[in-house]
């Protein structure tokens, strides 16, 4: 069965790790990697991408051509969800969406310029 | 008299006064029967066709019309007969009605002479009759005759349109004056100027209104149609494709976006929810249906309740004489409702030998049984002694190989009976009492005579197995082993290899490929005749046949004593995928018959040399003895050191559970690693690679277990044959300590168990007796069908058993370790009691005498034989 939900996800507080002692560059980049890596640590994930606006991988832990085949897909689906949304209320706007398939969960997290996508194996 | 027309439209003449039109001399006539009479004419009588005229004189004629006036037949032609010159008329019989009528009249004296003399002259006359009659036809010209009024004047008069008055005729002139000017003509109406006209004004007459009520209108729908037609170019399709790739950023660029400050923020704000709907899933399946979780299988088939198997039906050979048992049985792996079944002759060895003349008559055989008729076998496979296993060939049906009691293999072909089988009709009447009549009394009945059918090959008898083969597999085509026992790849997609167990206690291997590498043979061995093959075997193992050597042969020792494993059973690794393999082997039997070749008949390419091999490949196996145990042992051979010689390694471990020889060694279907062992009063469980012991070993059964097999469809059932005839169905979920139920199959010992599936509605199982009867049976829905979870819990209950043995043995340890120190503590409480001293000891026994001493005082006071002494007050004796 599928669904998929749009509209908003809940917040919760949720905790940091320091930053490592470099600089900002290498901050920054580890910070990305350490969010990327806690992420890919939840149980049953199977593969986390960071895309951009246009649809292009930047950062993914699958190889490459599921990646572009995820993403091109994806990037398209994301788009078509956001504007109907904003079609049906235009002050409203995607913040998730989540594909439930038979054998996985697709979740995306998009934004005006990026996408995040996880595929997570709910069953076991 | 005018010519009448009839209703075909020729011209009938009557008769006329006139003669017929181009014969001026003939008159035809009609002449009645009076008249024949009177002037005797008449038709074949006196008028014949040698004589067709008649003369007759014209007096009599005129007397007729005297006599008869109008109704004389002469009537018509009067004028004729009175003019006529002559005396005598002729007339002549028309038999063909040329001029008419059915006489006529010659008027002319010329006429009648010509007539007259023609028949004197017959060929001249023909010829000039015919030429006359040709001239009248068509030279003679039209002769205009006086015309004839028939009143068409009258018609043309009527018709003709006159004028009824004469005409008035005006002149009008002009003034002189006015000649050549110009003419003025004027409208002027009429009804202007008074009585210029004479109306005759329309008026609806009353006598004449006929109102029309209905109208037939025809009218024609015609759209305008135009037809255009334009010249198009033509384009073929073509094929067109786009190569593209897709865009992606370099290295440097997504470290460039690892950097930017907007991706972490986004993906620190959108990890949070990502994270929230991970942990979601986590927690709980939101989608789980629990109603459809909590339901077992849709509609069952058939009686729940319905536990037992039921009897479909029974195969006996009714035409062997001699008592047989059956050995081993096999069902035919693509078709369905055959099954084949060896059997032997139920003789001990003594027996045997006394017999062995009688023996060597009749034929050992493998018969193959048909659902679709009880009574005669379909087709009887001869082999060279009795059959004591075989099995079909995996990747070929029609490739069976099986092993003798004097240690061959035989190797049988029937690519060319395989029609036979398949397309097997039910026979006429399947009569339910089966008549027992000796062989040479059955009529030979064409198809339904059994095909007695030779073995194509045998294993040669020095290099194979000196005892009885007890058991023999095909070794799956996706690998094939060397001399060194090392696994390569099988190229070839076909079984060509075979693992044999016999009782001289060794495991040998063959290849069914001629060996390329083999020494020439010596020339004395040329010499030899070289035997003639009958020629209704087929040629495909003939490199084999009697020369076939084994490849590899495992000696099973004990070590150093002389006694050797005698093995009984074994288990590959590899065996379990035959069970499941069924549409495979559909697929690749169907392959193979398409093709153009069939592979097995191509097998004289040698061993191919350069073949990968395999790594990683289990070549240990599982072994039953006929002593009971059960051995796991490899098959991979080491070079002995010492010799140089190939040498089987040693087993890796042996147990001896069982009290009697071992019979099923067999893995499930369902887990691979997981062999169950029957032999003796009891069965064990066993998993691969766990050394401590079986999973699960039974008690000891009140009967002995003499065949057993997994079932196909539920992993944890399996069936037992006991030797009273008894089937013991075992479902480890339900009861591990004793069979789940048991049932009544036959009188004698159960030798042989094989289910098989063949939809999923529909599963048999084969059971063999003692006295050479094969039962099939069907099992029941219950029996076949899985609940949901049933793999899972008996991969659960495996498990668990796995863990009870760790625990056994850790406890085991434990145990020891506190048996130890009981046993120390012991030791210490021992010492110290020894420690006590000895005056001690004196002590104690001084007390315990005075005691005694106050003891006995107090009693003989108590009886009053000893008088208290005095001092002592009442109340002190109290």
């Amino acid at each position: 069965r599928r669904g998929w939900r749009g509209g908003e996800g809940l917040s919760l507080p949720c905790p940091r790790g320091r930053p490592s002692p470099a600089g900002p560059g290498a901050v920054a980049k580890a910070e990305v990697e350490e969010t990327l890596k806690r992420i890919q640590s939840h149980k049953g994930v199977m593969g986390t991408m960071v895309v951009n606006a246009e649809g292009i991988p930047i950062r993914t832990t699958l190889d490459n051509s599921t990646t572009v085949q995820y993403a091109g897909l994806l990037h398209q689906l994301t788009m078509k969800a956001k504007s109907t949304v904003r079609d049906i209320d235009p002050q409203n706007d995607l913040t998730f969406l989540r594909i439930r398939s038979k054998k996985h969960e697709i979740m995306v997290a998009p934004d005006k310029e990026y996408l995040l996508i996880v595929i997570q194996n709910p069953c076991e | 008299k005018k010519k009448k027309r009839t209703m075909r439209g020729t011209w009938v003449a009557q008769s006329s006064t006139f003669p017929s039109p181009g014969h001026p001399e003939i008159y035809p006539l009609v002449l009645t029967t009076q008249t024949q009479e009177i002037f005797n004419c008449r038709i074949d009588e006196d008028v014949t066709d040698e004589k067709p005229y008649k003369l007759i004189k014209k007096e009599d004629i005129l007397a007729d019309f005297k006599n008869r006036a109008a109704v004389s037949d002469f009537y018509p032609v009067k004028k004729v007969i009175q003019e006529y010159p002559g005396d005598d008329l002729l007339v002549v019989y028309d038999k063909d009605f040329r001029y008419g009528l059915n006489f006529y009249l010659i008027g002319t004296e010329e006429g009648k002479e010509n007539y007259l003399n023609r028949p004197e002259v017959p060929e001249e006359q023909e010829e000039y009759k015919e030429h006359t009659s040709e001239d009248l036809y068509i030279n003679k010209p039209p002769i205009s005759k006086p015309w004839v009024s028939l009143g068409s004047e009258k018609e043309i008069d009527e018709e003709s349109v006159k004028e009824s008055a004469k005409q008035i005729t005006y002149m009008i002139s002009r003034k002189r004056s006015e000649f050549g000017a110009p003419v003025k003509f004027r409208d002027q109406n009429a009804s202007s100027v008074k009585d210029a006209y004479i109306e005759c004004t329309a008026y609806p007459d009353k006598n004449f209104i006929v109102k029309q009520l209905e109208k037939d209108v025809g009218m024609q729908v015609v759209p305008k149609v135009k037809d255009t037609s334009t010249q198009t170019r033509w384009t073929y399709p073509k094929n067109a494709s786009t190569q593209y790739y897709p865009r992606e950023f370099s290295e440097e660029e997504k470290e460039i976006f690892g950097q930017s400050k907007p991706l972490i923020d986004f993906l620190n704000n959108a990890s949070i929810s990502v994270e929230i709907a991970l942990q979601q899933n986590e927690i709980m399946n939101t989608f789980i249906d629990d109603w459809k979780c909590l339901a077992e299988e849709e509609g069952t088939f058939g009686d729940k309740t319905d536990t037992h198997l039921k009897e479909y039906q029974s195969f006996t050979d009714l035409h062997n004489l001699t008592e047989n048992m059956v050995t081993s049985v096999s069902w035919h792996p693509t078709i369905y409702g055959l099954i084949a079944v060896s059997v032997a002759v139920r003789l001990s060895l003594e027996d045997r030998v006394h017999f062995s003349g009688k023996l060597l008559l009749q034929p050992s055989l493998i018969l193959f049984w048909s659902f679709s008729d009880p009574i005669h076998p379909q087709l009887m496979l001869e082999s060279p002694d009795d059959i004591f296993c075989f099995k079909f060939c995996p990747s070929d049906p029609n490739i069976i190989a099986g092993g003798c009691i004097n240690g061959q293999i035989v190797l049988w072909d029937i690519t060319a009976h395989a029609d036979r089988i398949e397309n097997i009709k039910t026979g006429g009447s399947r009569s339910k009492k089966a008549t027992l009549k000796p062989m040479f009394l059955l009529e030979p009945d064409s198809n339904k005579e059994a095909m007695y059918i030779r073995h194509c090959a045998v294993s040669s008898i020095e290099n194979g197995h000196k005892k009885v083969i007890t058991d023999i597999h095909w070794l799956s085509d996706t690998f094939e082993i060397n001399r060194m026992g090392s696994v390569f790849e099988n190229r070839n997609g076909i079984c060509c290899q075979l693992v044999t167990c016999s009782a001289d206690c060794t495991i040998c291997f063959w290849d069914i490929r001629s060996q390329k590498a083999l020494t020439p043979p010596p020339i004395e061995k040329k010499k030899e005749e070289s035997i003639e093959i009958p020629f209704d075997v087929p040629s495909t193992f003939l490199h084999l046949d009697l020369s076939w050597k084994p490849l590899i042969k495992i000696r099973l020792s004990k070590g150093e004593t002389s006694l050797d494993h005698c093995p009984t059973k074994i288990s590959l690794s590899e065996d379990h995928l035959l069970y499941k393999a069924q549409d495979k082997i559909l697929a690749q039997s169907k392959v193979v018959k398409a093709g153009e070749m069939n592979p097995y008949h191509n097998l004289e390419g040698a061993l191919a040399n350069n073949l990968k091999p395999i790594e990683d490949f289990c070549t240990k196996f599982f072994v039953g003895t006929e002593e009971g145990g059960v051995i796991y042992t490899d098959w991979k051979m080491e070079r002995d050191p010492e010799t140089g010689r190939l040498m089987a390694k040693k087993p890796v471990s042996l147990y001896a559970v069982h009290d009697g020889a071992v019979h099923t060694v067999q893995r499930s279907p369902f887990y691979k690693d997981i062999i169950l062992t029957i032999g003796g009063w009891n069965l064990a469980i066993w998993k691969e690679g766990i050394t401590t012991g079986p999973l699960l070993q039974s008690c000891c059964a009140p009967k002995r277990y003499t065949a057993g097999h997994w079932s196909l469809t539920r992993p944890g059932v399996f069936y037992i044959g006991r030797e009273d005839g008894y089937i013991d169905i075992w479902d480890l979920l339900e009861k591990t300590h004793e069979p789940a139920q048991s049932q009544n199959i036959c009188i004698t010992m159960i030798t042989y168990i094989k289910p098989w599936t063949f939809t999923a509605k529909q599963q048999f199982i084969a059971i063999a007796d003692y006295y050479g009867t094969l039962h099939i049976l069907e099992i029941p829905w219950t029996l076949s069908h899985p609940s949901t979870n049933e793999a899972s819990s008996m991969s659960y209950y495996f498990e668990r058993e796995v863990k009870h043995l760790e625990y056994v043995e850790r406890r085991k340890k434990i145990r020891e370790q506190e048996k130890k120190e009981m046993e120390l503590e012991l030791e210490k409480k021992k010492t110290k009691t020894y420690q006590k001293s000895k005056e001690q000891m004196e002590a104690e026994l001084k007390a315990d005498y005075d005691n005694y001493l106050e003891l006995e005082k107090n009693t003989l006071i108590n009886l009053g034989l000893i008088k208290v002494p005095e001092t002592m007050s009442f109340m002190e004796l109290m």
